[in-house]
């Protein structure tokens, strides 16, 4: 979808300090671009653990975006409503959409994401195609502003 | 020969210190810039020892998140040392903070873990750690976390020996991680803080990136 390299430079320009992140295979690409660039890459083993490192993070005066794959959002609610809604720190993050992109996926993790991004009530938006980094940028810039948590999901095919 | 070898790895029956005076130890080797991220039971106690600005009670919390969520304060303040208390209950939802820690190379970051082998908040159940069918043996988070990567990891049974070696302890290689085996505490009430811990995090942050 997007290049490392464009990712990281859009990271950077909107003041990124850390990205937190498990990636899946879509994520992935960008690790050495990401480690190139100013930003630190911090690794996880568990997409709630990325929740919960971004708060302090975010807490010492740094600004993370946590980067995990719809998976990891099914894994990581205990982590995410504790962060967002208990500490309420306007944490953003990009989550890799699995199999968004194949018609009529079996795959239930294309099912569950967005009813479960409603049910959290968080500000989303869909990157659906190569040229919707401004889209992401603009929305990262919209949550910072307000204050506010927001989810990028990322349009994928399969696992 | 595999059997031998566990035969002879088992350690001794294990005793228990009293859990306030070894938080006492722990708060009389602490620095003025300190964090100090409480959990659980340590929730419950460290607010009785210490009125710290730099304290953060991490109730209400995800459990097995609190050594994590000090990690994030460590990664972004890594002149200021950051102490994580939590349970053994805690650590066994999130084991794999061990690696992440221990690959995170936060030198100024402290896990010190209170290992009573029962889940106080819900009533005294035992953890998995603690089942009959480990007996003897037990899991030993020190060895544990050493296996992980972290650079030094310590045990602790005897409050007379966590008391004098406290100091030399903390001032280890980090990240740093102290198992201090405790006796559970009955009648277990979990605190709610004030004011809410949006509020106090918010406070947090402000003293931190003023």
């Amino acid at each position: 979808m997007f290049t490392g390299e464009d990712v990281a430079a859009t990271l950077a320009q909107l003041g990124i300090s850390h990205v937190v992140w498990l990636p899946d295979s879509a994520l992935g690409p960008w690790e050495a671009a990401l480690e190139a660039s100013p930003i630190k890459l911090v690794r996880a083993c568990r997409e709630g653990e990325a929740w919960a490192i971004a708060a302090g993070l975010y807490l010492g005066g740094a600004q993370p975006l946590v980067m995990i794959q719809n998976t990891g959002l099914f894994e990581s609610g205990d982590a995410l409503r504790n962060v967002l809604f208990d500490l309420q720190l306007p944490l953003y993050a990009v989550i890799g959409y699995r199999s968004y992109l194949v018609p009529d996926s079996p795959d239930t993790a294309k099912r569950f994401t967005e009813p479960i991004l409603h049910a959290w009530g968080l500000d989303s938006i869909l990157l659906e195609r190569p040229d919707t980094l401004p889209k992401l940028a603009a929305h990262v810039r919209a949550c910072q502003a307000a204050g506010r948590p927001g989810v990028a999901l990322l349009a994928e095919g399969k696992m | 020969m595999s059997e031998q070898v566990r035969t002879a790895a088992r350690p001794a029956p294990q005793r228990r210190m009293p859990l306030v005076p070894a938080l006492e130890a722990l708060r009389d080797q602490r620095r003025a810039d300190e964090v100090v991220v409480t959990s659980m039971g340590s929730a419950r106690e460290w607010p009785k020892l210490s009125r710290h600005p730099l304290d953060f009670i991490y109730v209400p919390s995800a459990m097995g998140q609190a050594q994590s969520l000090a990690l994030g304060i460590a990664l972004a303040q890594p002149d200021r040392p950051v102490t994580a208390i939590s349970g053994d209950g805690s650590l066994l939802m999130n084991l794999g903070s061990l690696v992440t820690l221990a690959a995170s190379g936060a030198r100024n970051l402290t896990l010190v873990v209170l290992e009573n082998g029962i889940y106080e908040v819900t009533g005294g159940q035992r953890t998995v750690a603690s089942s009959p069918a480990l007996a003897p043996a037990r899991v030993d988070f020190a060895a544990l976390a050493l296996a992980a990567g972290i650079p030094s990891a310590r045990r602790f049974e005897e409050l007379s020996a966590w008391q004098s070696a406290a100091d030399a302890t903390l001032r280890l290689p980090g990240p740093r991680v102290i198992v201090l085996s405790v006796e559970p505490v009955a009648d277990y009430e979990l605190p709610t803080p004030k004011p809410a811990i949006s509020q106090r995090a918010a406070r947090l942050r402000t003293v931190l990136a003023p």
